[in-house]
């Protein structure tokens, strides 16, 4: 983990609400693990005081870049940035995927709207080829798509308006995928909470493995705030863990929906 | 020059430290600057038990600052000597531990319990924290209660108290008088702010604590004005704090009274922030042909 600042190459819309942001980062670059996450200062006229998480989408020579989508003051800001322009950025943060092991199971990736973003590393660096499964309300919600394929991943998309894929939610093809019954599998989940919810109880269904990357409001992201935390199974009951450090990614079989 | 502060019997080489709660237990930061450089670590509050700590959501963002409502989860007095204390040991940077009880009692027995450990530079009490039911904050603000608190620890402890004041009360005079009067060493000013805020889509409380405390630039001038009356009312050193987010914020502070002073919620958004504070408060001597730190305590001309 390291802070520095970073110099923005280019910070362009993808689709609706979209961008992806790549900067100039070598020291973080050069650490980056699959589902890990940068914490970005951004500089801003309406005071945005906070720091604002993001999950590291691509890391490659001395670069790493963001996709993100502008629900807030802090993400508008930021698509207001353009090249050459600095920010802080400490990176890379928390612990990520688990890289899938040759000849181990088959990954299967489950991803809702930007949730993509921190699936791609860890396709691109396992030793496997697996299958994607993306989800969101409509065509403009299916980022990097070409991307998993180019790695020669197969994708297979769901929209709720049908607009792109099966009409549905996303969840739907991977049942199906896992109801054909053809080895072993391990999913690994990022997107909103109710599709990660639905996944960890599709993993217990079929009883394989799963990975998720939790998505939580983020203070300082180092750990000392306990702003982030969420209640994990432990031995003999549960405790508030941090998102930012024990998490982004946890074991769907520790993660506790309700206390 | 001389950086160097004391706050009863403990020595800080220069009068910048953090505040409790956003500095996690120090080890969180490690990684991103050199805690030796800090004038001390002032680490979460602990008290007797584990404590699981409140409801999401725990922060929420508002203009010019941020509301937490975490609960002061922590770890418990054996828990944090198992799994804090090996490192913070060996920092040069003493370490002010932070401690709160439910009951006047657990305040003492906590205080007994470290002053048992060999090496802790001093002990804060939290009598100010706005989010939780039981203790916390209303030790700060009733004056007998609060030299009870005091007092118990006084007599639990031969380490350096630091009495962590409630901003929320009508004069902060009587309660630093009632806190010097029964042994504390120095007093920290201010705590957060009782505070909260509303999600107008969906009519909730932003806060899952509903209430909590407002911290950020935005508390500083409530802070400094806290300090300038603290500082007429007693002779003990005060640790200013509040919305400090640079050197010229921190003299502020030194020059309405404050001996030293702690960077609270800027670490979590710079967490440079305190070394630059130091380096800062240089510079500013330096400038001013100021040799001497303690030099700036107290020198705001009121007339």
């Amino acid at each position: 983990m390291v802070e520095q600042t970073v110099r923005i190459i280019s910070n362009e819309p993808d689709a609706d609400h979209y961008f992806r942001l790549v900067v100039r980062a070598p020291r973080i670059a050069a650490l980056v693990q699959p589902g890990q996450f940068a914490h970005l200062r951004i500089p801003s006229p309406e005071q945005v005081l906070l720091r604002r998480p993001f999950s590291i989408f691509q890391a490659q020579g001395d670069t790493f870049s963001v996709l993100y989508k502008t629900v807030g003051k802090g993400t508008q800001a930021l698509s207001r940035m353009g090249a050459a322009e600095e920010l802080s950025a400490i990176g890379p943060l928390g612990r990520g995927f688990t890289l899938p092991e040759p000849g181990g199971e088959t990954p299967l990736l489950v991803a809702g709207g930007y949730g993509m973003a921190a699936l791609y590393l860890l396709a691109r660096r396992s030793p496997q080829k697996g299958i994607v499964f993306v989800g969101g309300r409509s065509r403009a919600d299916i980022l990097c798509e070409e991307e998993f394929r180019a790695l020669g991943w197969e994708v297979r998309v769901a929209t709720e308006d049908g607009s792109a894929g099966e009409k549905g939610l996303v969840t739907q093809p991977l049942i199906a995928e896992l109801k054909r019954g053809a080895g072993k599998r391990k999913l690994f989940a990022c997107g909103p909470n109710p599709m990660l919810k639905a996944v960890a109880g599709i993993a217990a269904d079929f009883d394989a493995p799963a990975e998720l990357s939790m998505d939580e409001q983020m203070c300082c992201g180092l750990g000392a705030c306990l702003t982030c935390v969420l209640p994990i199974k432990t031995g003999s009951g549960w405790e508030y863990q941090r998102t930012c450090t024990e998490g982004p990614v946890f074991d769907s079989r520790r993660v506790l929906w309700e206390v | 020059m001389n950086l160097s502060v004391a706050i009863g019997k403990l020595r800080m080489q220069n009068p910048v430290t953090v505040a409790s709660g956003t500095f996690g237990y120090g080890v969180e930061y490690a990684q991103l600057l050199d805690l030796n450089q800090l004038g001390a670590v002032v680490v979460k509050g602990i008290r007797l038990h584990p404590v699981a700590g409140n409801r999401k959501p725990r922060t929420a963002e508002v203009t010019g600052g941020m509301l937490n409502a975490i609960g002061l989860q922590g770890p418990g007095v054996e828990g944090f000597l198992k799994k804090y204390w090996p490192f913070l040991k060996e920092l040069k940077a003493p370490t002010i531990i932070n401690i709160w009880g439910a009951t006047i009692q657990e305040y003492g027995e906590v205080a007994r319990r470290l002053d048992a450990v060999e090496g802790v530079g001093a002990l804060e009490l939290n009598v100010s924290c706005p989010n939780i039911k039981e203790g916390g904050a209303h030790f700060g603000t009733d004056v007998t209660l609060l030299s009870q608190v005091v007092g118990a620890c006084r007599k639990a402890t031969t380490l350096p108290l630091i009495t962590k004041m409630s901003p929320n009360v009508p004069s902060i005079k009587p309660y630093a008088r009632a806190a010097e009067d029964s042994g504390s060493d120095a007093l920290s000013i201010t705590n957060s702010i009782p505070a909260m805020a509303i999600d107008i889509q969906t009519r909730r409380p932003k806060l899952g604590n509903v209430t909590g405390g407002l911290t950020g630039p935005c508390i500083k001038p409530i802070a400094l004005k806290l300090v300038w009356e603290a500082a007429s009312a007693v002779k003990i050193p005060i640790i200013g704090m509040g919305g400090i987010q640079n050197a010229a914020d921190a003299i502020e502070f030194m020059m309405a009274g404050a001996t030293a002073v702690a960077v609270g919620t800027a670490s979590f958004y710079e967490p440079q922030t305190a070394l630059q504070v130091i380096a800062g408060i240089g510079d500013f001597m330096q400038r001013h042909g100021i040799r001497d730190v303690r030099e700036l305590v107290g020198t705001v001309q009121v007339e």
